[in-house]
């Protein structure tokens, strides 16, 4: 019985959070390395895309609810984020026509990119600000839990509760489909072949026929969809808050990294390894420890490697010694 | 000879025209809102331009992404705290020997781990866990040994101290030690990452600058963390006392002043005496370096890594030395806004703010060129706080025809405060299209 009840405290406060944060790592990191890929430059204007997307979302969100539509049990926002995906794919697409397509011409040097994406960057986040302000704000809505604490303890007879999320459940079913999708896309169908080719060999491709400027354009339009998508299901998750996206873009760089930039199946175990680590190393054992020590060993401290302070610090130690003892990842290659 | 000496006149008038607008810019503000604000927005220009000279000599001189800009400014602040507050002499005490046992601890753990590193090659496989097992007991001890004496030390009289204070010296020292702050920072982070590609070099100086970040907001035995450290010594005198000098009164009735608003102009100017004389110091250095065959070597370097190699060149060291250079740099100008501001708030450390601005003043400035980078601060921080107020008039003027109550003209003037993001960005993007060397080009040579 303790140690059942050890394994659903994990549950309760790493594996269901972790699954959910992690998959929004994912996505966010699945789009930075499609841009890796094909552009070839760290694309740090990524973060405001997807708070972009997430504003879109709550806009769309507060019109709906205003008209009495939704989901009843689900979130409203479901119904926005298809638009959310188009709107923001728009966004992305008239930045690469107004900005990056200048210096693919010009075939500028990858460090040219990062400097521009900065200047994107601020031009999005002031676009958002501009547009909604920089205020927290919570669009969730419909059924709050999936799953109780109390009706698990009720089911099982177990002293520990576990809880998860609507918003959980909606982020690790989402992000299982449109994964699903996009490795169905690049790896079955003639453009997202083309594609793989295109990021593998430029040349190459260039003479078998690809026309480069298509294969871009399917890049932004997976790259601007998954920004929203990711954008909002973090936004649904915990709160809509232009700020935080800036600090969210380093746990996702160290999710691309850590998998190997420029590799898709890299990109999502890189999300699921970071979000892991920040909660492992920052989860307090002392309950868990109550439950599987003898009574006599119980301990006083919170028997926590790290406070919960530094958990987002968690990714960018874990970003660095990846950098530095393997900087290729963990799956090697650029190659999508 | 002749198109030379053309070009360096012309490069000249351009150098005159544009701080003379600036110049012009300032007593505009003076005259229409007010000369306080003024000199407070030439403070703040004084310190982005010794931030943007440290972040050019790394960029425009040899071509490293730092990201990490930020971090570097928050060590220099950090130094403010450490060098001029009282020392809590409860705290040492308590905790003093534990913090030393704890600094040691990390020592040792950093040798042995760098010696059985070396030690354990031909074990590749087990090579990372006996790393990690090494590192992590190192850790462990030294929480085991640190822990129980921050709790004292951040248990003493926590609504004002609760840390260990500082060395009670004169605030100005600060400068020079938040100036080795970054540089010892800066070497170690350069030993382990200047290796990197640019893009991964821009990603990990922002990952470290953001846990130098954390440490500060949540290691409140050091700085007391987001509770801020308030009331630092200041160089200059305060306004309270200047009010009761006569000169100042007869200077204030002179000028047609109160007292208050000449006694806050005098500190102002003092402040930007002080910070004058620094900038003109690491001016003359800087440019002297960029002149001599030191600067000639950092720039082939920049243009062509492999031939400087060839030519018998330590790229990665003299990489190294630029680097712990220009954040030494930024140190001291994170120290000099601590000194400003008169206290040390963590959580005021964003990288929008300290990393990304900075770069921004960098590129429009017109990176290589000193004067450039000076222009660059001066520009981009007046029209970063000027912004507001005029994005706000813009968007009155463009609004008028709307009505009054209309819901979309309260947006509008209500979001005028966000203008200044977008405003550089857009200023950003411009520049790198249309001028990407920036409004003062490097001067060929």
């Amino acid at each position: 019985m303790d140690s059942l009840n050890a394994l659903v405290v994990i549950a309760n406060f790493v594996v269901v959070p972790g699954l959910a944060y992690g998959s929004q790592l994912a996505l966010g990191a699945l789009g930075v390395t499609m841009v890796y890929s094909v552009l070839r430059f760290s694309n740090f204007a990524h973060g405001e895309l997807m708070s972009f997307g997430a504003m879109v979302t709550v806009l769309l969100t507060w019109w709906l609810q205003a008209q009495n539509i939704g989901l009843s049990v689900l979130p409203t926002a479901l119904i926005a984020l298809p638009i959310a995906m188009v709107v923001t794919v728009l966004l992305a697409l008239a930045t690469d026509k107004l900005v990056f397509s200048y210096y693919r011409q010009k075939r500028s040097e990858s460090v040219t990119y990062l400097i521009v994406s900065v200047g994107v960057m601020f031009t999005i986040g002031g676009l958002i600000r501009f547009i909604i302000g920089p205020a927290d704000r919570v669009f969730t809505d419909g059924q709050r839990f999936l799953l109780k604490a109390r009706a698990f303890k009720k089911m099982t007879g177990l002293n520990e509760g576990l809880a998860i999320k609507t918003t959980q459940g909606v982020t690790i079913i989402v992000a299982v489909i449109v994964v699903a999708l996009i490795f169905w896309f690049l790896n079955k169908t003639k453009t997202g072949k083309s594609m793989r080719a295109y990021s593998d060999n430029e040349d190459l491709a260039l003479l078998s026929g690809i026309n480069p400027e298509r294969v871009v354009m399917i890049t932004w339009i997976i790259t601007g969809a998954l920004a929203a998508l990711a954008g909002t299901l973090y936004g649904l998750d915990k709160s809509y808050k232009p700020f935080t996206y800036l600090s969210l873009l380093l746990p996702i760089f160290a999710s691309a990294i850590v998998g190997g930039v420029g590799n898709p199946v890299g990109a999502i175990i890189g999300g699921y390894v970071i979000a892991f680590s920040e909660l492992f190393i920052t989860f307090a054992y002392k309950k868990v420890a109550t439950y599987m020590l003898p009574a006599a060993w119980a301990p006083e401290g919170l028997v926590q490697l790290l406070s919960t302070d530094y958990k987002i610090a968690v990714s960018f130690v874990i970003l660095l010694v990846v950098l530095l003892i393997r900087p290729t990842g963990l799956f090697a290659g650029k190659t999508i | 000879m002749l198109p030379q000496s053309t070009h360096l006149s012309s490069e000249k008038k351009r150098i005159y025209v544009l701080f003379g607008i600036m110049a012009v810019l300032f007593v505009i503000v003076g005259q229409v809102q007010s000369w306080n604000l003024s000199l407070a927005i030439l403070n703040l220009c004084l310190i982005s331009a010794i931030m943007t000279l440290g972040a050019n000599i790394q960029w425009g001189y040899a071509g490293i992404v730092n990201f990490g800009i930020m971090g570097f400014a928050a060590l220099g602040g950090l130094a403010g705290v450490l060098v001029s507050m009282p020392p809590v002499q409860a705290g040492w005490q308590a905790g003093g020997m534990s913090l030393l046992g704890g600094a040691v601890i990390i020592v040792l753990t950093s040798v042995l781990s760098v010696f059985v590193w070396g030690r354990i090659k031909h074990i590749t496989h087990w090579r990372y866990w006996i790393m990690t097992a090494v590192i992590l007991a190192g850790y462990l001890v030294m929480r085991a040994i640190v822990d129980p004496a921050v709790e004292v030390i951040e248990s003493i009289e926590s609504a004002k101290a609760g840390h260990i204070g500082g060395l009670n010296l004169p605030i100005l020292v600060s400068w020079v030690v938040g100036g080795i702050f970054a540089a010892g920072a800066a070497y170690v982070i350069g030993r382990i990452s200047l290796g990197l590609r640019s893009d991964y070099l821009a990603i990990a100086t922002l990952g470290i600058s953001e846990i130098v970040i954390y440490v500060l907001k949540n290691e409140d035995w050091l700085a007391r963390g987001v509770k801020n450290v308030n009331g630092l010594p200041r160089p200059v005198p305060y306004e309270i006392d200047l009010q009761a000098e006569q000169w100042v009164i007869n200077l204030a009735s002179r000028l047609d002043t109160d007292v208050p608003e000449m006694s806050s102009i005098i500190v102002k100017l003092s402040y930007a005496g002080l910070f004058t004389i620094v900038l003109l110091i690491l001016f003359w250095l800087f440019e002297t370096a960029l002149r001599s065959p030191w600067g000639r070597m950092m720039r082939a370097i920049r243009d062509n890594e492999v031939a400087a190699n060839a030519m018998g060149k330590h790229v990665t060291a003299k990489h190294l030395q630029v680097f712990v250079l220009g954040s030494a740099v930024v140190g001291l100008a994170g120290a000099m806004l601590t000194t400003l501001d008169g206290q040390f708030t963590p959580a005021s450390y964003l990288p929008l703010r300290f990393t990304f601005l900075i770069w921004i003043m960098v590129i429009v400035g017109g990176s290589g060129n000193n004067f450039g980078s000076i222009l660059g601060g001066f520009v981009i921080w007046f029209f970063w706080i000027e912004s507001e107020p005029l994005g706000l008039w813009l968007m009155d003027v463009l609004t008028a025809p709307l009505s009054e109550t209309s819901a979309l003209r309260g947006h509008l003037l209500a979001s005028a405060a966000h203008m200044r993001l977008m405003t550089m960005g857009l200023i950003m993007l411009l520049m790198l299209r249309f001028a990407p060397q920036g409004l003062i080009p490097e001067t060929k040579r």
